[in-house]
């Protein structure tokens, strides 16, 4: 028999507990930071517990940026960060589902061709292909325009491998079925596929989200205007601000407020994104 | 091998696959062989001026001291995050594995850190081990240990090791735990009746038959640790302290965009490019991610 003892598994549970205390403890003190005026945080040692600025700070970091001006609200740039995520996300997985649609159920010349053209944006990450990139976006006047943020990040292989390899476990009964009573393709796609793939959407959508939301580099390129900033990338104003003492309490609480909606995506996800991670790289 | 085809349309299907080969050709496509013939040019920051050079910037490149250090601290720090974030997932995960009560919380809690943006991981950091005020460099103080990365190189490179491995963590714990999970429990049972304790069962049993796991994850890190770590960079040491954290795809943003060295840099582009290829022909051969097309 596996051991069973109680000794063993308060052990468990005890190392669990540790290691994650000290997995979030940079969440933890952020957390505090963010709520103590900077005052408190101009001297080592910095306070360990909470303390009684948090609607202040927040409010301050929501509807002015920084304590002297000089960052904009971080309210926009939430927005900002939430249209380019839900764009990425939900425009990764339509271009992805409906090519991958394309590619399972109808022969057609090229084929083979546009799944290589897909699959080569595998190996092509915006990190590599960043200068020509910013030399196209701003060759079709697309810098500092949601599409200019957007589009470039929503080829996807791996969504369009996820459905294709989905599509194909489909029983063909399903599609005799649904051609007897008269469907075309559209309307098997609409009625029968769409439903079908629920899971699936919800797995890449968490994913997708995720990657979206902590574009980083991309936004900074292709972003000169601060109203385009996007609050992953308008945090380095803040924190790069070298000619000023920075304002710890402020800069924590933006990052509180960006790293909060993706945590909560995946966590009322969680199911989902177990799932869709899992998958998408197998 | 499809059985599936069987829709008929002359237009239905090029419709479908329009916006995203469209989006392909224009945002893929294009800039990657605009790096490749950018990279055998040599021109102006203007664009006034072109000269095609053959190899010369791929020669000058790795005749570079710089671009030689570059590549050496990617290579040291995409190891270090590797192991460290591996041996944290695994650790993990063969905890989270014997826990049946509160499961699902340590599990939502283990993966938290997969949410959280490299650059706003980088500002979290650069707080707690902020020189003059964060929480590690005064308890170091008490072990007469000076704290200073903007300084000193090699906690520089510590630094972000441990951020960029923080965030890997919880990609290898989820992958560690499915693998784990699929080990059949017969298996352990047997080797515990034949007297096989905790440690001799991991290491002769368990830990070997992760092993697909084991290199699946070492590729993923690694593309992690050369693609995914410019946020963390760019916020804690921006490449240095004198280069010594400047990783090879900080340095192409570094040239092309605060060099305007344009061809310099798309060189580099297309060395990466060549880097990702074979970490993908690797992962595609090795795992049999296969496509068979």
């Amino acid at each position: 028999m596996v051991e069973k003892s109680i000794g063993l598994k308060i052990c468990t549970h005890l190392c669990l507990v540790i290691g994650i205390i000290i997995l979030l403890l940079p969440i933890y003190f952020a957390w505090v930071a963010s709520t103590h005026s900077v005052k408190d945080l101009l001297v080592a040692p910095i306070p360990l517990t909470p303390g009684h600025q948090f609607l202040h700070n927040y409010y301050t970091v929501l509807t002015q940026g920084s304590e002297g001006g000089g960052s904009d609200p971080v309210i926009f740039m939430l927005r900002n960060s939430l249209i380019m995520a839900l764009g990425i996300a939900l425009g990764k997985i339509i271009i992805s589902m409906i090519s991958a649609y394309a590619i399972v159920y109808f022969a057609f010349p090229f084929r083979k061709l546009f799944f290589w053209l897909i699959f080569s944006t595998l190996m092509l990450p915006v990190q590599v292909r960043i200068v020509p990139t910013f030399q196209v976006v701003a060759s079709l006047n697309l810098l500092n325009t949601y599409s200019g943020l957007i589009l470039p990040l929503i080829a996807s292989a791996t969504a369009t491998f996820l459905f294709r390899q989905f599509f194909m476990t489909i029983p063909t009964e399903l599609i005799d079925a649904a051609k007897m009573d008269g469907a075309g393709p559209m309307r098997f796609f609409v009625d029968v596929l769409l439903p079908l793939s629920k899971t699936n959407i919800a797995a890449l959508f968490v994913i997708m989200f995720i990657y979206g939301w902590n574009q980083y580099l991309w936004p900074l390129v292709a972003t000169t205007s601060d109203q385009m900033n996007t609050i992953v990338m308008g945090m380095q104003k803040l924190t790069l601000a070298v000619d000023q003492i920075p304002e710890w309490n402020l800069i924590m609480a933006t990052a509180i407020l960006a790293l909060l909606p993706p945590v909560l995506v995946m966590l009322i996800m969680q199911r989902w994104f177990v799932k869709g991670l899992l998958e998408v790289e197998k | 091998m499809r059985k599936n085809v069987c829709f008929k349309s002359a237009y239905l299907p090029y419709l479908l696959v329009l916006p995203q080969i469209v989006i392909t050709l224009l945002f893929f496509i294009w800039p990657a062989l605009q790096a490749i013939s950018e990279s055998v040019v040599i021109q102006d920051p203007f664009g006034l001026y072109s000269r095609f050079v053959w190899f010369h910037n791929f020669v000058t490149l790795f005749t570079n001291t710089d671009y030689i250090n570059s590549l050496i601290v990617t290579l040291i720090f995409s190891l270090a995050v590797t192991i460290l974030s591996l041996v944290g997932g695994l650790f993990f995960a063969v905890l989270a594995n014997r826990v049946t009560r509160g499961k699902r919380i340590y599990n939502a809690l283990l993966i938290l850190p997969y949410a959280v943006a490299p650059a706003i991981a980088g500002v979290l950091f650069r707080f707690l081990f902020d020189p003059a005020i964060g929480i590690f460099p005064y308890w170091l103080h008490y072990f007469h240990y000076t704290w200073n990365f903007t300084i000193n190189s090699r906690q520089a490179l510590f630094l972000i090791v441990i951020i960029s491995a923080w965030q890997q963590v919880s990609y290898n714990f989820l992958f560690y735990l499915a693998g784990l999970q699929a080990i059949p429990r017969s298996l352990i049972e047997s080797a515990a009746l034949d007297g096989a304790g905790p440690f001799r069962r991991f290491w002769s049993i368990i830990f070997p038959l992760l092993s697909p796991t084991t290199f699946f994850l070492i590729v993923i890190n690694m593309l992690y640790a050369f693609f995914d770590t410019f946020g963390i960079i760019q916020i804690v040491t921006q490449g240095g302290p004198a280069n010594a954290t400047q990783t090879l795809v900080y340095k192409i943003y570094q040239d092309g965009f605060m060099g305007l060295d344009f061809g310099g840099s798309a060189a580099q582009s297309v060395i990466l490019m060549l880097v990702i290829i074979v970490l993908t022909i690797i992962q595609f051969k090795f795992f049999e991610r296969s496509i068979e097309y």
